[in-house]
């Protein structure tokens, strides 16, 4: 039986989905009040970026109108100022991944920049010839084209676990492909392509019942629901600022801490240094080792207003929000006749793929864009994703918490449009 | 919905749905694939040569409306025509579709070719309309690499 403060606790949630005021959040978003083609915006490619808060676009200002000085050098108020605020956004990608330390968060240009550099630091110093690593059939091509490289260089393989019609990682699948030669699984949270949300609990068990390290592209996934890195206990996660109402050019890399003490830098130049003689150069501890140079200060600090926005809402109220959403638009877009949606796992997140019988995606697109809605067309950087389904391209539609149902009602009418153009 | 209709018009819907000259063409000299890796679009043009003149021309690929129709007039537009006339028409074509005045002097018709000027009007959309285009060219140069539109 419950305790009265958990069913509390429960009401209080509920009364808070109930409220969750999506006009007031449009609000918060500048440009969804713009037109387009005549017509309101309706933004529906937020897989492929996220439009920012009002508060995110005067911290930046803030921080190039009132704070600007190169951090961790300078020995003045204005210097401490920024690293004090570069590193406060640090704390608090910490405690939105619940991260054990603000160590183990590092900030880098994105989530394609986090693998990278595991496939450089990690993967060029434990991989040898005939070692395998082991990635989904739904990878976008930032989880695919570094550790391409990587086994190109030392003569290892690259595994893939293939999906079924629905979409879903086939868990029996990579039960087979472990084995003792399997260095790293490094495997996307949730499909940009499908919406898919992958068995991440089960897939980093299993890796670890072998003890082989799991790396998580978590580009889609923070955006939607909480991730808590401890309770997963992958060895890496990352994601990209700028898909979580955050600025372009960053991102996070995450590690366990013992780990990245163990992997050695990955660029070098200035702040990644204790000492430097021409003998012998001592590196800076973690997380200053990977970060070489001057950073994207108003982008970290930027993602840090981004976090404190989203975690006012809270990610419960968003995740519930944007479920329910899905549900809605999944139903509507796949009731029209001659409408295929192409990924039906059953948990998914925010993603709606499909395409119009008779209809290339890229024409689709068009036609929505005139009624001034925007979705993505074409591979979605997920070329093997494409050829599973055997198509060129897909129309996919994304959401966000600040979208509406009555956005997926313009949608469904914009797609009869097409229809009637094609007809 | 009007510059819609001045996008798909009739004529483009019609070619996209009905592609002529959507084949292997067995006799070809020259064939040569193009490629839009921004949408995925691809067209493989076939092309039979005889002296100076384009005896015989088809093409086979998957793209969308505009890339399909805009490969489907090409290959009626250029069909019988000498290179240099082939090369004048594309010329002119192209700068109708990126909204660029026509050049003054006595310019090649374009006649059904006229149908892509609403192109213009929607640039993402000009390289679907030019891909058939440019790899022509190249295989008219006798270019032996795949084009690609990037």
């Amino acid at each position: 039986m419950k305790s009265a403060t958990e069913m509390l606790a429960a009401d209080d949630r509920q009364v808070r989905y109930r409220a969750f005021d999506v006009c007031s959040f449009r609000e918060d978003f500048p440009i969804l009040a713009r037109q387009v083609h005549g017509k309101p915006l309706i933004y529906l490619d937020n897989a492929a970026t996220s439009q920012k808060p009002q508060v995110v676009i005067d911290t930046i200002q803030r921080y190039y109108t009132e704070e600007n000085a190169n951090i961790h050098r300078g020995a003045y108020y204005l210097s401490e100022q920024a690293t004090q605020a570069y590193e406060d956004a640090r704390v608090k990608v910490q405690h939105f991944l619940h991260a054990r330390s603000e160590r183990e968060i590092i900030f880098t240009r994105g989530v394609t920049e986090a693998i990278n550099l595991v496939a450089h630091c990690y993967g060029r110093k434990t991989l040898n010839a005939g070692d395998e690593i082991i990635i989904s059939a739904m990878e976008h091509h930032s989880n695919i084209v570094p550790w391409q490289i990587i086994c190109e260089e030392k003569g290892a393989i690259l595994r893939v676990v293939p999906i079924d019609d629905a979409g879903e990682f086939l868990l029996d699948e990579f039960e087979k492909l472990l084995n003792p030669r399997t260095k790293l699984v490094a495997v996307t949270h949730v499909s940009n392509a499908l919406g898919t949300i992958t068995p991440v609990r089960q897939i980093i068990d299993m890796a670890h019942h072998r003890h082989i390290p799991v790396l998580i592209d978590g580009a889609q996934a923070v955006p939607h629901f909480k991730v808590d890195v401890q309770e997963l206990d992958c060895e890496f996660y990352g994601f990209s600022g700028h898909k979580l109402y955050g600025p372009t050019g960053i991102g996070i890399f995450y590690g366990k801490a013992e780990l990245l003490e163990a992997m050695p830098p990955y660029q070098g130049g200035g702040d990644m240094i204790r000492s430097v003689t021409f003998e012998k150069t001592l590196y800076a501890p973690i997380p200053s080792k990977f970060e070489a140079g001057t950073p994207h200060i108003e982008g970290g600090i930027g993602l840090g207003a981004a976090i404190d926005y989203l975690e006012g809402i809270g990610m419960e109220a968003i995740n519930a929000y944007e479920q329910e959403l899905l549900a809605y638009a999944m139903n509507a877009v796949g009731a029209i006749p001659g409408v295929r949606i192409f990924g039906t796992a059953r948990e998914k997140a925010g993603v709606i793929s499909f395409s119009l019988e008779g209809v290339h995606p890229h024409d689709i697109a068009t036609i929505l864009d005139q009624e001034g809605i925007a979705i993505r067309t074409g591979h979605h950087c997920a070329q093997p994703v494409m050829e599973r389904f055997g198509v060129p391209a897909m129309a996919r539609a994304s959401l966000a918490f600040y979208n509406t149902k009555s956005e997926i009602d313009a949608l469904v009418a914009g797609i009869h449009k097409v229809k009637e153009v094609f007809d | 919905m009007s510059d819609l209709r001045e996008l798909y018009q009739d004529l483009i819907i019609d070619h996209s749905k009905r592609p002529r000259n959507f084949k292997v063409l067995e006799t070809a000299d020259r064939k040569l694939e193009g490629y839009n890796p921004l949408c995925g679009d691809k067209v493989t043009v076939f092309l039979e040569l005889e002296d100076d003149r384009v005896k015989n021309v088809s093409f086979q690929g998957s793209g969308c409306a505009i890339s399909t129709a805009s490969a489907s007039v090409m290959t009626e537009s250029v069909k019988g025509k000498t290179l240099a006339e082939v090369e004048a028409l594309f010329d002119v074509f192209h700068q109708m579709v990126t909204g660029k005045p026509p050049a003054a002097g006595n310019a090649p018709e374009l006649g059904k070719l006229a149908v892509f000027s609403g192109v213009s009007e929607f640039p993402a959309r000009v390289k679907c309309a030019t891909l058939a285009w440019h790899t022509l060219h190249a295989a008219l140069q006798g270019a032996g690499d795949p084009v690609s539109t990037e």
